[in-house]
C-alpha cells in the first residue's frame, strides 16, 4: 500500500492511479471513501424508512381506515423497522467505524480492503431485494419485523425476498465486523496498547464481536423459516413435530444482542463528544471499558424478556428478569461516568454537544421505561403495546439515531475540511430533541392505557394522543431535511476547519489536517 | 507479515461465523430436551400399559382433568371430544374418547398434536395409548371414535387440582391442504 512518489501532492487522492466517476466510488478500496458511502447509504435508507413512518402516523391520526389497508399498514411496520435497523443505524455505524477507527488508532486503512468494499456494495442490493418485495401480488413481509412463525410462513413471496436479503445484510455486517477486530488487533499503530484505545474504537470492538456470534443465528434462524416455508421440514410446524415458540427464542437469541450492537458504538461516540467539549478527559475510562464488555456479555443471557407472555415457567420469568435488571448496573455506569465527565467542565454547547448531553438525558428515559418493561407482573400489561414502541424508540431513536447525528456534527469539519453552519446545527438539534418529544412521550400513556401496537385502528379514546404524535411525528421527519441540507451545504464548502477542529478535541484524528489526504498514517504515528 | 496475521486472524474469526451459524441450527434439538426436561410448551410424558399397571393409585387425592379439541386451518375435520372432563386419581388409568369426523368428499389425513397446562403438570400427564401416536387417516366422511389412555402420576404438584388436556389437528397431507377450502365449501352445501 506504501506509496511510491512521495512527492505527489496528497492533495487529490493522488499517488497512484484513480478511476473516476462512479467507477471510483465501486472499486475503491479506500476507508474513508467506503466510511462516506456507508454514511450516505444510511442517511438514505434513514429517509426511506422516515417516510413509511409517516405513512404509518397518517394512518394513526385518526380513528378508523384512511390512508393505508390493513395488509399495507402490517408491511409498513415491518419494513419500516427492518428498514431502520439493518439499512440506517448499523450500516450508519458502520460508516463511522470505517472512517473513524483507522484514523483513531493511527493505521494506514482497514486491514481488509477488497472485503470492505464487497460489504458495502452487497447493501444496495440487498436493499433493492427488501424494498422490491412491496412490488409483488402480496405485497411485502407483514409479520413485524421480527418475522414470527407462523405469519412468516405462511406470507407470500415478498417473505421470501426479505429472508434473502437479511441473508445479504447479514453477510454484509459480518464482513464488515471482521474487518473492524482484524483491524483493531493488527494495525494499532506502536504504543497504542488496548488501553489506550479511544472509546468509540473499544465499543465498536466489543460490537463486532457481537455481530459475528449472533447475525449467524439469525441468518440460521431465518433458513429455518425458508426450508419450513418450501422444503418441507417442520422446525415451527407443530403438525411436523416443531414448536412456533422455539423461533421466538432462537430470534431473541440474536435479537437482544442486535439490541446492544445498535447501542453500543452509540456510547462510544457520546464519549468522544463529551470530553472534548466538557475540556475535560474521561471519567472512569476503565469503568467505560469494562461496562461496555460486561453489557455485551450479559446480552447473551436475557433473551427471553422479550415473550415474557408465551408461557414461561415461573422460575425462568424470575431469572430473565433479574438478569435483565442487572443490565442496568452497567448502563448506570456509564451514565453517571458522562455526567462526571460533565461535572465541573468548562462546557460549550457546540451542535455535537447539545446532541450528545440530550442522548444521555433521552437515553435514559429509555432505559428506565425498559426496567419497567422487565418487571415480569407489568410486562403481561405492557407486553405489545405502545409504552414498548416508545421505550425501543427512545433508546434507539434519541440514543442511536441522535447520537450518530452528533456523531457527524462532530466530525464533519474533519472530514470535509469545512465548519458546518452552526446557527442551522441548533436548529436542527432542538427541532429534532422538540419533535421526537413530541412524538413518542404520548406512546408511553397510550401504551399504559392498553392500546396494542402493529394494528392500523384504535379505539376512539386513544385519538387525542395519537393526533399529537402523528404531528410530532411530520415535525420530526421535516426537519431531518434541514440536516440533509446542511450535510450537503458542508460537504459542498463553507469555513475552513483547522486540524484541530474543537478547542477541547484529543486524539490522532485531530493531528490531521481536515480534510485528511486520501491516505493517512502510512508511517504509524509516535503516540505518547 | 502483517498480511499474513491478518489472514490468520480473518480464517479464526471465520470459524467462530461457521461455528455460530451451527449453534443457530443446535438450538433446535437443545430447546427439545429443554422442553422435556421442563415441561414448556406443555410436552406430555408416556408410560407402557405394564408399568403404569404396577402403580397404586392414590384413592386419597382428587385431580380433575379437562379436554379441548381444535382443528388447525386446512383440515375440515369436526374434532371434539367425548366428555367435558373427568375426576381421577393420581396413579390410575383412565380411557377417555375423542370423536372425528371428516367433511371432505376426498381421503384426509391429520395429525394431532397434544398440550397440557399447567406447565408444571404436564410431565406428570403421562399417555399409555393415544391416537397421537400416530396419524389418523379418514376416508371421506369417515367419523372415528379415537381413545386416549393416561395416567396422572402421583408426583403432580399437590398445588395442581385441575389439568387441562388440550389436542390440535394439523393437516398432515400437503396436497389435501391445498384444496381442504374448496372441498369444505362444497360439503358445505350439501350438509
Amino acid at each position: 500500500m506504501a506509496s511510491i512518489d512521495t512527492t505527489v501532492s496528497h492533495d487529490n487522492h493522488g499517488d497512484h492511479a484513480q478511476p473516476y466517476g462512479i467507477m471510483r466510488w465501486l472499486t475503491t478500496t479506500n476507508h474513508k471513501d467506503i466510511g462516506t458511502m456507508y454514511l450516505v447509504f444510511a442517511l438514505l435508507m434513514l429517509l426511506v424508512g422516515g417516510l413509511m413512518a409517516l405513512l404509518i402516523r397518517a394512518e394513526l391520526f385518526e380513528p378508523g381506515l384512511q390512508v393505508l389497508d390493513p395488509a399495507r399498514f402490517n408491511q409498513m411496520t415491518t419494513l419500516h423497522a427492518l428498514v431502520m435497523i439493518f439499512g440506517a443505524v448499523m450500516p450508519g455505524f458502520v460508516g463511522f467505524a470505517n472512517w473513524q477507527v483507522p484514523l483513531m488508532i493511527g493505521a494506514p486503512d482497514m486491514a481488509l480492503p477488497r472485503l470492505n468494499n464487497f460489504s458495502f456494495w452487497i447493501l444496495p442490493f440487498a436493499f433493492t431485494l427488501l424494498l422490491g418485495s412491496l412490488l409483488t401480488a402480496d405485497g411485502g413481509p407483514a409479520s413485524g419485523w421480527t418475522l414470527y412463525a407462523p405469519l412468516s410462513v405462511q406470507g407470500g413471496m415478498g417473505v421470501d425476498m426479505t429472508i434473502f436479503a437479511i441473508h445479504m445484510m447479514g453477510v454484509s455486517s459480518i464482513l464488515g465486523a471482521i474487518n473492524i477486530i482484524v483491524t483493531i488487533f493488527n494495525l494499532r499503530a506502536p504504543g497504542m496498547t488496548l488501553m489506550k484505545m479511544p472509546l468509540f474504537v473499544w465499543t465498536w470492538l466489543i460490537t463486532a464481536f457481537l455481530l459475528i456470534a449472533v447475525m449467524p443465528v439469525l441468518a440460521g434462524a431465518v433458513t429455518m423459516l425458508l426450508t419450513d416455508r418450501h422444503f418441507g421440514t417442520a422446525f415451527f410446524d407443530p403438525g411436523g413435530g416443531g414448536d412456533p415458540v422455539m423461533f421466538q427464542h432462537i430470534f431473541w437469541f440474536f435479537g437482544h444482542p442486535e439490541v446492544y450492537i445498535m447501542i453500543l458504538p452509540a456510547f462510544g461516540i457520546i464519549s468522544q463528544i463529551i470530553p472534548t467539549f466538557a475540556r475535560k478527559p474521561l471519567f472512569g475510562y476503565d469503568s467505560m471499558v469494562f461496562a461496555t464488555a460486561a453489557i455485551a456479555f450479559l446480552s447473551f443471557a436475557v433473551w427471553a424478556h422479550h415473550m415474557f407472555t408465551v408461557g414461561m415457567p415461573l422460575a425462568g420469568e424470575l431469572y430473565f428478569m433479574y438478569a435483565t435488571m442487572l443490565i442496568a448496573v452497567p448502563t448506570g455506569v456509564k451514565i453517571f461516568n458522562w455526567v462526571a465527565t460533565m461535572w465541573r467542565g468548562a462546557m460549550t454547547f457546540e451542535t455535537p454537544m447539545l446532541f450528545a448531553v440530550s442522548v444521555v438525558f433521552l437515553f435514559t428515559i429509555g432505559g428506565l421505561s425498559g426496567l419497567m418493561l422487565a418487571i415480569v407482573p407489568a410486562d403481561f400489561q405492557y407486553h405489545d403495546t405502545y409504552f414498548v414502541v416508545a421505550h425501543f424508540h427512545y433508546v434507539l431513536f434519541s440514543g442511536a439515531v441522535m447520537a450518530m447525528m452528533g456523531g457527524a456534527y462532530y466530525w464533519l469539519p474533519k472530514w470535509t475540511g469545512h465548519r458546518y453552519n452552526e446557527t442551522l446545527g441548533k436548529w436542527h438539534f432542538w427541532l429534532t430533541a422538540v419533535f421526537f418529544n413530541i412524538t413518542f412521550f404520548p406512546q408511553h400513556f397510550l401504551g399504559l392505557a392498553g392500546m396494542p401496537r402493529r394494528i392500523p385502528d384504535y379505539a376512539l379514546q386513544f385519538t387525542e394522543f395519537n393526533m399529537v404524535s402523528t404531528i410530532g411525528a411530520f415535525g420530526l421527519g421535516i426537519a431531518q431535511l434541514l440536516f440533509v441540507y446542511i450535510v450537503v451545504r458542508c460537504i459542498i464548502g463553507g469555513e475552513r476547519a483547522d486540524a484541530r477542529v474543537w478547542e477541547g478535541a484529543e486524539g490522532l484524528e485531530w493531528t490531521l489536517p481536515s480534510p485528511p489526504p486520501a491516505h493517512t498514517f502510512t508511517t504509524p504515528p509516535k503516540i505518547a | 507479515m502483517s498480511a499474513r496475521a491478518n489472514k490468520a486472524l480473518t480464517a479464526k474469526l471465520a470459524v467462530v461465523v461457521v461455528a455460530m451459524f451451527g449453534f443457530g441450527y443446535l438450538l433446535v434439538p437443545l430447546y427439545d430436551l429443554f422442553c422435556e426436561i421442563t415441561g414448556v410448551g406443555g410436552r406430555t410424558g408416556t408410560v407402557t400399559e405394564s408399568t403404569a399397571a404396577l402403580a397404586k393409585a392414590d384413592v386419597s387425592r382428587d385431580v380433575t382433568v379437562e379436554f379441548t379439541a381444535a382443528t388447525a386451518p386446512g383440515l375440515p375435520w369436526e374434532f371434539h371430544p367425548l366428555q367435558r372432563k373427568v375426576t381421577v386419581h393420581p396413579g390410575a388409568v383412565t380411557e377417555v374418547f375423542y370423536l372425528a369426523r371428516s367433511k371432505s368428499r376426498r381421503a384426509t389425513a391429520g395429525q394431532a398434536v397434544p398440550s397440557v397446562a399447567p406447565f408444571d403438570a404436564s410431565r406428570h400427564f403421562k399417555k399409555i395409548e393415544c391416537f397421537c401416536f400416530t396419524s389418523q387417516q379418514l376416508a371421506p366422511f369417515e367419523e372415528r371414535r379415537m381413545a386416549v389412555r393416561f395416567v396422572v402420576d402421583r408426583e403432580l404438584p399437590p398445588a395442581v387440582h385441575t389439568v387441562t388436556l388440550s389436542y390440535m389437528f394439523y393437516n398432515v397431507d400437503a396436497a389435501a391442504a391445498a384444496d381442504s377450502t374448496a372441498t369444505a365449501a362444497a360439503t358445505g352445501e350439501k350438509t
